[in-house]
């Protein structure tokens, strides 16, 4: 540690009172998590996260974080490559806009959502014609994730698309190459690292989401309440089954960060 | 093929026209941000001009103008790039991307593999054919480039100073590649190397400050160069005037004796141009007199080694920096430093005078 550090072989140049507030940052996020696994009753484990509740809320939350991620995907790409390679007009407006949900408190952005997709909403008359009804159910809470999770992947790609340049897209251009052959076999190919640590990424704060859900969506079981939901309740009849479905969580959260990181490496190779 | 162009890009400050013959190679020669580029770019199609219009044999490139809103994507025109960097697609190996170009034209993934292996073969590095590109040197990446830019058979090829990015000891080997290559291959090459322009063109187009400064067939134009730029391309000395009594008058009052070029000398108040090359110039750093010498005086204002002679360049205090190469040796005998007043003396029988 510190100036006579012998892990490093390059000499980090930091004063000691950096390592100490680093260390209380740390600590920070370390404490809380250690916290959890003490008061976790480990022999009850088992039982407790394979409840009827918990399975329903486990399964719904992957579905969902899967549907949305997909989502994410569809409509996230084209509007990184748009935002990354285009010029237009209010282009830095239509960005600020995409990535507002990032510092949104998602329980606005659930009104939000209910204000335009519910009975009552801008488009409520007229998926009332259609038939369709969509707040308060399944379809709901992907919607729910996917507005919270869609900054994440736009964000992360369009980094990514902007260092990779667009210097090969006008080779390949020149050689012969239409748009979408350039897309297909050029673009997608070499941002294949960048989308796919941003679809993990997506995932995660899909699986993730609560304000949102429980506002446009709801609490249903099996319908609606996720995870993070179910865990919310629990906490008040049945804390030792919160804990546990929390650090499920923390563990899916571990992975993905570990695989995020692993693409990110091999990208960069 | 033959090719018309015209276009104006305000932004840029770029007006050119230019045409080309069937299978002619033409050298573009300039200063940076001269425009060589965004006349590449025009051709190409990366760029959009505000008014003018191309041409590739029937196929219009562009018609842009009042009124006027054709333009032909990159992708359609048949004319391909090579860079500086090679670009290899990073993610396809070299047979895959010399594919690339005739797999998007239609072929199949056979026919595609054939023709890549066959241009792998042209360029020298079939046994590379597996490989990925970060896997190459600077060298083979660029051949690997001409292959694959070669084999969507372009009506015509853009080379923007493919060498420059390239070690001294590839270069000239990957030059042969391409005199080899580019017989018939209509091809303009953007380059800052002299040898380029001599051994892969059949003609030169100067460009300065967006204009065409100078053009015509490489050895003439090297030979008798009309603008300062050319003429240091050349290795010559170049004062522009007006022609009177056997020698060229430059607005400053400065005359150059010389002898004139035939054909085509310059007639009396004519635009001429005298040019000499730093060889033929003695220093001395005593005032001379006498005919038939010229003899300027000038103040050092740069001495270079330039292999075993030196270069002095000195200012005569009319506008021009003028070269002379001396041995070593001079430069010491006649303790030569910048700053210094010395006389340049050069023979008239050493300096070409020709009209403009």
């Amino acid at each position: 540690m510190g100036r006579g550090s012998v892990m490093g072989r390059t000499y980090a140049g930091l004063p000691r009172w950096l390592y100490v507030s680093a260390a209380f940052g740390a600590l920070l996020v370390i404490l809380p998590l250690f916290a959890l696994t003490l008061r976790l009753d480990w022999s009850r484990f088992f039982e407790l996260i394979t409840s009827e509740s918990s399975v329903a809320a486990l399964q719904l939350s992957l579905q969902t974080s899967v549907a949305s991620t997909v989502v994410c995907v569809l409509l996230g790409v084209p509007l990184a490559m748009v935002l990354a390679r285009d010029r237009f007009a209010g282009q830095a407006l239509l960005r600020s806009v995409v990535l507002l949900p990032l510092v949104l408190p998602p329980v606005v952005g659930g009104i939000a959502l209910l204000y335009t997709f519910g009975r009552r909403g801008l488009l409520g008359p007229a998926m009332d014609v259609l038939g369709v009804q969509i707040a308060f159910s399944t379809i709901a809470v992907v919607l729910a994730q996917t507005f919270v999770a869609l900054p994440f992947l736009v964000v992360s790609l369009e980094g990514t698309l902007r260092t990779v340049g667009h210097r090969y897209e006008l080779v390949a251009a020149t050689l012969g190459a239409r748009p979408g052959t350039v897309v297909w076999r050029v673009t997608l190919p070499l941002v294949m690292p960048g989308l796919a640590s941003a679809a993990v990424l997506s995932f995660a704060r899909a699986l993730g989401e609560f304000g949102a859900t429980i506002t446009f969506a709801g609490s249903l079981q099996g319908v609606t309440r996720t995870l993070p939901l179910e865990i919310y309740l629990q906490r008040v009849t049945d804390p030792d089954a919160a804990i546990a479905l929390s650090l499920v969580l923390v563990v899916v959260a571990v992975v993905v960060t570990v695989v995020t990181a692993r693409i990110a490496e091999r990208g960069a190779r | 093929m033959s090719l018309t162009f015209e276009a104006r890009l305000a932004q840029r400050q770029f007006d050119v026209e230019l045409s080309m013959g069937p299978g002619e190679r033409v050298a573009v020669l300039g200063p940076n941000g001269a425009g060589k580029s965004t006349l590449l770019g025009l051709l190409a199609g990366t760029l959009r001009a505000d008014a003018g219009s191309a041409a590739l044999d029937d196929r219009l490139l562009f018609d842009l103008g009042a009124g006027r809103r054709r333009w032909l994507a990159p992708h359609a025109r048949g004319v391909a790039l090579l860079a500086q960097d090679a670009l290899l697609f990073p993610h396809l190996t070299v047979l895959d991307n010399v594919a690339f170009g005739p797999r998007v034209a239609g072929a199949t993934k056979q026919q595609a593999a054939a023709t890549a292996e066959r241009w792998l073969r042209e360029v020298g590095v079939s046994d590379l054919a597996a490989r990925r590109p970060g896997q190459l040197s600077g060298g083979q990446a660029q051949r690997v480039a001409i292959a694959r830019a070669l084999a969507t058979g372009p009506r015509l090829l853009l080379l923007d100073e493919p060498m420059a990015a390239l070690d001294v000891s590839v270069a000239p080997l990957l030059r042969r590649v391409l005199r080899r290559l580019l017989v018939d291959q209509a091809t303009i090459i953007v380059t800052h190397d002299l040898l380029d322009a001599v051994l892969l063109a059949d003609r030169v187009v100067v460009l300065e400050q967006g204009r065409v400064a100078e053009a015509g067939p490489t050895d003439e134009v090297l030979r008798h160069p009309r603008t300062r730029f050319t003429a240091r391309l050349a290795g010559l000395n170049l004062v522009r005037g007006s022609f009177a009594d056997g020698a060229v008058h430059d607005a400053s009052g400065l005359v150059v004796q010389g002898t004139r070029a035939d054909p085509g000398a310059p007639s009396e108040g004519e635009p001429a141009a005298a040019v000499f090359a730093p060889s033929g110039v003695s220093i001395f750093t005593d005032p001379q007199q006498g005919s038939p010498r010229n003899n300027l005086s000038v103040t050092i204002a740069e001495i270079e080694p330039l292999g075993d002679l030196v270069r002095v360049r000195g200012d005569d205090h009319h506008g021009h920096l003028l070269a002379a190469d001396v041995t070593p040796l001079s430069v010491a005998e006649l303790d030569l430093y910048p700053g210094r007043e010395v006389t340049y003396s050069i023979k008239a029988a050493g300096v070409t005078i020709y009209p403009l």
